[in-house]
C-alpha cells in the first residue's frame, strides 16, 4: 500500500501549448505510461503500484480524459512529437517508456524517432503495424463490433470490462464520449496502424520487452510475437488470464514485469 | 408548388432477413440480382412518367443497405435526363462528405446538367451517420470535410478559365478543369438537407435551398430559421428555396389510400434498423450532447427525439408506433382521396408559411407497381393542378375544426 506522498495525482500540465491531464507521482527512476484505446482511469492500481518505487508520468492523450484536443491533431505522429516534447519539457531522462495498446504504437513511434531520453521500452499488447494480406484482420476492428463483443475481446474476465452506465457521473459520460472521438481521430484509417512503421522498427536501440495478454482477442499473441521479432534484441512474454489491457486486468503482474525489467542490466 | 417523385428503390424482400441490422452488414447473398434488376427498371418506369404527369424527379442515394438499391444517384438521374424532356431532376443527395473525390462528383453533376439541358438541381448531403463505415469516411471533422468538398465542387463547376489547384485540409488536386462544364450558370441550384431547426441558418449562410424529410411540425421551425437568416443576410428567400418530403398516397377510396400509405411507411419501420455500434459514430454530435443522450437512454421507454413525431400540443410520440392518422395529423403523411390529400397539403402549406417544393415519397416497402402508378396518376391529375395555383392562407388546423364540429 503506497503512502499518500507517493500516490499519483492528476494535474493539468501544458506541453507544447497543449493542456494535458497528466497523472504524476512517486519518486525514483522515471516511468512514462502511455494508455490505450479505452482511455485510462486517473486513479488506478497499476499507476499506484508503479509510484511505490518509481517516478510515474502518465498523460491522457489529447482528446482523452480531460486533455485538450487541438483541432489540428490528427494522427499518432502528432502524439509521438508531443511526447518527445513532454520528455524534454518535464526534464525526464533515462525513461522506461511503457505503452499499452494504442499507447504501445505511440511508444514505438517515439522510439524510432529518438531514444535520447529513453533507456528502455515496454510494449504491452501494442498495435501500430500489420502483417497480413489486405483481407486478413490482424487487429479486431472496434468500430465494427458490438459493445458486448468489444468487451469480450478486450478482457479475459467480462466482469472487468463491464461498464455501469447508470453509476457513471455526467463527467464520466463526457469523458467516455471524448475518448471515443479521440480514438477514432487517431486510428480510423489505415485502421489502427501506420503502414510505414514496420520498416523502421529496427531503429529502436534500447532494450525492449514485449508483453502480451495471452487471451488478448483484439491483437493476438502471435501478432505480438511477430512485432517483437522486428525489434532488435527484444524479449516476448505473455501474461495468462489476461486480455488486451493488462494495466487494468493484471496490474500487479504488469508492474512486476516492468520493475524486473528496470532492474536488469 | 412543384412536386418531385421520390423513392428509395428499396429491396423490400430482404427486410425480413434481419431484425437487428438491414444496413452495413446484411450479406448481399440476400439480394437476387434478377429481382434487383426488376426493381431498378420498375422505378425508372415510374419516374419516366414525370413529363406526362407534370411532376419532377428526385433521387437519393444510400450504401450497403437493403433499404435502398440506388448506390449512386447520378446513374438513374443520367438515364432520366435522357428519357425526359421537361421534368426537373434533383439529387437529394450526393454524399459529398463521404465520397473521396469531389471532382468526380462535380463531373457527374456537369454531365447530368448538360444532358438534361439545364434541368438539374444539386442536393449535396452528409448522408446517414451509419454510412461512414461502408464509405470509410472519418466521422470526426466530417462537417469540415463537407464544407471543403462543397467549396471545391462549386469552384470546379464555376471556374472556366483553365485549371486551378487545391491543397486543402482534406482534398488535394493539381489540375481541376472539368469537361463538360455545367449547363446552368454558375452551377445548378444547390440544396442542403436538415432535420433540425438549426440547420436552417447554416444552409442560408451557404447560399443553398433547404429541404427536410418527414420532420412534420419541426419543418416549420427549420423554415422559419432559414427565412429569418436569409433576410438578415440581405437576400430574402422565396418558397422555391424550401422543400418538404412527405409520404404521400392517393386512391379513389380513403381506406385504400391509407393502406398504400401504410405500405410506404415500411420505409420508416426499416430505415433505422441498423446495429447499435453504427447509429452514432464518434464525433457526429458534440460530446456533451452525446453524454446527455446516453444518460437519457437509461430511462425506460426512452425514444431519441429524431425517432419521434412532434404533435400540436408539443408532446412527442414514437414514430415507430404512430398510426397513419397520427402521421397525417402531424404532416408526416398525406393520404386519402385526391381532395383529402389536397386539403392536407394545403393545411401543411399554410402551417409552414408556404413552400415551393413538395417531395412525394410515393412508393416504399411492398407497395406494388400498379398501386404506385395509380396513386401518382390520381395525384398528377387531381392534386397537382390545384397545387400549381396554391397560395398561402391563414393556417386552420383541420383536426381542431373536426374536433369542434
Amino acid at each position: 500500500m503506497g503512502s499518500n506522498i507517493t500516490s499519483p495525482v492528476a494535474k493539468a500540465v501544458k506541453i507544447s501549448g497543449v493542456t494535458l491531464e497528466v497523472v504524476q507521482g512517486g519518486e525514483g527512476e522515471s516511468v512514462v505510461f502511455l494508455h490505450g484505446s479505452d482511455g485510462m482511469s486517473v486513479k488506478t492500481p497499476f499507476l499506484e503500484g508503479l509510484a511505490e518505487a518509481a517516478h510515474v508520468t502518465a498523460p491522457l492523450h489529447p482528446g482523452f480524459g480531460h486533455s485538450e484536443l487541438p483541432s489540428d491533431f490528427k494522427s499518432v505522429d502528432d502524439l509521438a512529437y508531443l511526447y518527445l516534447d513532454m520528455l524534454r519539457e518535464l526534464n525526464l531522462s533515462n525513461v522506461t517508456l511503457v505503452g499499452e495498446s494504442l499507447g504501445g504504437w505511440i511508444a514505438a513511434e517515439i522510439a524510432v524517432r529518438s531514444t535520447e531520453r529513453i533507456s528502455r521500452l515496454v510494449l504491452a499488447d501494442s498495435v501500430g503495424v500489420r502483417f497480413g494480406s489486405p483481407t486478413e484482420v490482424d487487429i479486431a476492428d472496434l468500430n465494427m463490433l458490438s459493445q458486448e463483443e468489444v468487451v469480450a475481446r478486450s478482457y479475459f474476465s467480462a466482469e472487468v470490462g463491464r461498464r455501469d452506465l447508470v453509476g457513471m457521473s455526467d463527467d464520466d459520460l463526457v469523458v467516455m464520449s471524448r475518448n471515443r472521438v479521440a480514438m477514432t481521430q487517431y486510428t480510423w484509417s489505415p485502421y489502427m496502424h501506420n503502414p510505414r512503421l514496420r520498416r523502421w522498427l529496427h531503429r529502436i536501440d534500447v532494450p525492449t520487452l514485449v508483453v502480451w495478454g495471452k487471451q488478448d482477442r483484439i491483437v493476438s499473441p502471435a501478432y505480438g510475437s511477430k512485432l517483437a521479432a522486428l525489434i532488435p534484441g527484444s524479449r516476448f512474454v505473455t501474461i495468462d488470464r489476461c486480455g488486451h489491457y493488462p494495466h487494468v486486468e493484471c496490474p500487479n503482474e504488469l508492474a512486476r514485469l516492468v520493475f524486473e525489467f528496470m532492474l536488469e542490466d | 408548388m412543384k412536386t418531385w417523385m421520390f423513392c428509395e428503390n428499396a429491396y423490400a424482400e430482404g427486410w425480413d432477413k434481419s431484425s437487428e441490422s438491414l444496413r452495413n452488414n446484411l450479406p448481399n447473398k440476400y439480394c437476387d440480382p434478377r429481382k434487383a434488376a426488376d426493381i431498378l427498371h420498375r422505378h425508372l418506369d415510374e419516374w419516366a412518367m414525370a413529363d406526362e404527369w407534370g411532376l419532377n424527379i428526385c433521387i437519393n442515394e444510400h450504401h450497403a443497405t437493403a433499404t435502398c438499391l440506388t448506390a449512386d444517384c447520378a446513374l438513374p438521374l443520367y438515364a432520366l435526363a435522357r428519357e425526359t424532356k421537361k421534368a426537373g431532376l434533383m439529387s437529394l443527395g450526393i454524399h459529398i462528405a463521404n465520397r473521396p473525390d469531389p471532382i468526380r462528383i462535380a463531373e457527374q453533376i456537369a454531365m447530368i446538367d448538360v444532358l438534361s439541358r439545364g434541368r438539374f438541381q444539386m442536393g449535396l448531403v452528409k448522408a446517414s451517420p451509419y454510412e461512414v463505415y461502408p464509405a470509410n469516411a472519418q466521422p470526426v471533422g466530417q462537417t469540415r470535410r463537407f464544407m471543403e468538398a462543397y467549396q471545391l465542387i462549386v469552384k470546379a463547376l464555376s471556374t472556366h478559365d483553365g485549371p486551378f489547384s487545391w491543397e486543402g485540409e482534406f482534398f488535394h488536386f493539381r489540375d481541376v478543369n472539368i469537361w463538360p462544364r455545367p449547363y446552368q450558370d454558375p452551377h445548378p441550384p444547390t440544396w442542403f438537407v436538415s432535420m433540425s431547426p438549426t440547420g436552417g441558418a447554416w444552409t442560408a449562410d451557404n447560399g443553398a435551398s433547404v429541404a427536410t424529410f418527414l420532420s412534420g411540425r419541426v419543418s416549420k421551425l427549420l423554415f422559419d430559421n432559414y427565412r429569418k437568416r436569409c433576410t438578415e443576410l440581405g437576400r430574402p428567400s422565396s418558397p422555391a428555396n424550401l422543400g418538404y418530403l412527405a409520404i404521400i398516397a392517393c386512391a379513389e377510396k380513403e381506406e385504400e389510400a391509407k393502406r398504400r400509405a401504410w405500405e410506404i411507411c415500411g420505409y420508416l419501420r426499416t430505415s433505422p434498423v441498423v446495429a447499435k455500434q453504427w447509429v452514432n459514430p464518434p464525433g457526429y454530435v458534440p460530446v456533451e450532447e452525446n453524454a446527455k443522450a446516453i444518460r437519457a437512454s437509461q430511462k425506460p421507454g426512452y425514444v431519441p427525439a429524431y425517432a419521434t413525431i412532434l404533435q400540436h400540443d408539443g408532446t412527442r410520440i414514437p414514430q415507430a408506433t404512430a398510426t397513419i392518422d397520427e402521421m397525417i395529423d402531424n404532416y408526416v403523411v398525406f393520404a386519402g382521396t385526391p381532395d383529402q390529400v389536397f386539403s392536407q397539403i394545403k393545411e401543411y402549406n399554410d402551417y409552414v408559411g408556404g413552400i415551393g417544393n413538395l417531395l412525394m415519397m410515393g412508393q416504399g416497402g411492398h407497395l406494388n407497381h400498379a398501386d404506385t402508378m395509380d396513386s401518382y396518376r390520381l395525384f398528377a391529375k387531381h392534386v397537382q393542378p390545384r397545387l400549381n395555383e396554391l397560395k398561402v392562407e391563414p393556417y386552420v388546423e383541420r383536426r381542431q375544426v373536426l374536433a369542434a364540429a
